[in-house]
């Protein structure tokens, strides 16, 4: 055995161990034929003659081992380790779910909301609109009605006081005849002495034709 | 210079002898069992992952800490790489496949830190673990499907006259992959490790061989630090294969006709 040769030597010169790769890669055709050389070893370090990762008397003692630590490893992780996280990972996946959908919730609301305003705002301006209309029409009747009261009022006056002139200038104008006859009396008397006031009225219509 | 022998890194000491089964009582027979350096890093390992994981999650923050998000982050890789590679139906087996990676992850990386033991350098711990996924497969597989999971060595479409080659093929292949899947393993830790120690050794007696021999110890120098980068992508990579060739074997197991 190539490998033997090596834990043997304390000192192995230095140009030597540059095979020490290429050696590990040789066959160890058979691990049980080294047993012979384990079993003569005496206690205590196993096999000090043997490579020692091929080494059987090692064997029961990594098997015991690996199938305790890796035992209680498999029991940690499968009972412990493993669904606290995958507890803890779907716990954020459910809140995250919840907060998106609370999320999702409030903008409906949010554009329910916004809808809800630009429809009363919509309503609200058609009303405003409308209530404007309806003044601007009521004070245009209003202003039309007095105006036509006014009209109406200042016509009448206008056609009485029109009557007023006319009755005046009536009896003026019969006034005019006794001023005329009363004149021609006294002038008629002045000059010729009495006249009859019925002569000179006579004297003042026959004038007047 | 027992310090530049790189296969000394391997060696399995016993810490405290527990107990032997068989034998005639003379030293060395039957089967010993003790408390090694490889079970002190077994335990290590574990210890890491399982204070780890409940620890930074003990909170249980919905907006989590740098701490509890690791977890998270490595909980969602490794999900998600058992939901791609074996549907939901593989979920069952996510504790399996996260216990696989966590373990080989943390071993390889633990044994990157000088003086440590890489648990993952032996071929019986990769082997044991293999055939835990192999055996899984094996029993889960006729469990769930009965007979049918021999579907497995008859792909669909084939015709009948191919069927007595590509059948076998598929059994050895079947029947081969406890070994490369811990031989892959094994051989990358063991083989990594070797070249950094003989890089490593190559600076310690280069240096002993006066001015000339330390000015030379240069280049090892920077072939060390670049196998150890190295060193660090193989552990992560060879754990990443691992668990995904685990799902992939499982997959075969939930859904034998391919």
């Amino acid at each position: 055995m190539a490998t033997q040769a090596y834990a043997q030597e304390a000192a192995v010169p230095a140009e030597e161990l540059v095979e020490a790769p290429v050696a590990t890669d040789a066959p160890h055709a058979d691990p049980t034929a080294d047993t012979h050389a384990t079993t003569e070893a005496s206690g205590g370090e196993h096999g000090s003659d043997v490579f020692p990762p091929f080494d059987p008397a090692t064997f029961p003692s990594q098997l015991l081992w690996l199938a305790i630590t890796f035992g209680a490893l498999y029991l940690l992780m499968s009972k412990i380790a493993l669904p606290r996280i995958g507890g803890i990972l779907e716990n954020r996946k459910a809140i995250m779910d919840a907060d998106l959908a609370a999320a999702d919730a409030s903008r409906q609301q949010t554009d329910a909301a916004i809808a809800a305003y630009e429809a009363a705002l919509a309503a609200a301006k058609a009303k405003a609109q409308g209530i404007a209309n309806e003044s601007r029409e009521a004070i245009q009747a209003d202003l039309a009605a007095k105006r036509s009261a006014v009209e109406a009022d200042l016509s009448a006056k206008v056609s009485e006081a029109e009557a007023r002139i006319l009755v005046t200038k009536t009896e003026a104008l019969t006034h005019v005849d006794e001023i005329a006859t009363e004149t021609a009396q006294t002038v008629v008397s002045q000059l010729v002495g009495d006249v009859s006031a019925d002569s000179v009225r006579a004297a003042v219509a026959k004038a007047k034709e | 210079m027992a310090g530049t022998d790189p296969i000394h890194q391997f060696v399995i000491e016993d810490m405290f002898p527990l107990f032997t089964l068989g034998g005639d009582g003379t030293a060395g027979s039957g089967l010993s069992f003790a408390f090694t350096n490889s079970a002190l890093f077994m335990v290590a390992t574990v210890a890491i992952i399982g204070l780890y994981l409940i620890l930074s999650t003990g909170s249980k923050s919905v907006i989590p800490g740098r701490a509890q998000l690791l977890s998270e982050l490595v909980y969602g890789f490794v999900a998600n790489m058992v939901r791609s590679a074996a549907g939901t139906a593989g979920m069952t087996f996510f504790p399996l496949v996260f216990s696989l990676f966590t373990f080989i992850f943390v071993a390889n990386m633990l044994g990157m830190v000088p003086y440590f033991f890489t648990v993952t350098s032996h071929i019986i711990v990769t082997f044991a673990l293999s055939m835990l996924v192999f055996l899984t497969v094996i029993i889960y597989g006729f469990y769930k499907n009965g007979p049918k999971f021999l579907k497995l060595f008859v792909p669909a479409g084939v015709p009948g006259y191919i069927l007595p080659i590509v059948a076998p093929i598929e059994f050895i292949s079947f029947m081969s992959r406890p070994i490369s899947l811990s031989v892959r393993l094994f051989g990358n830790i063991l083989a990594g490790h070797i070249t950094l120690k003989v890089f490593t050794g190559f600076i310690v007696t280069m240096g002993s061989l006066g001015f000339l021999g330390i000015l030379g110890s240069a280049l090892p120098l920077i072939m060390a630090v670049a196998l150890t980068g190295l060193e660090f992508l193989v552990g992560a990579v060879q754990a990443y294969v691992f668990a995904v060739l685990t799902c992939m074997y499982l997959n075969d197991a939930i859904h034998p006709s391919h």
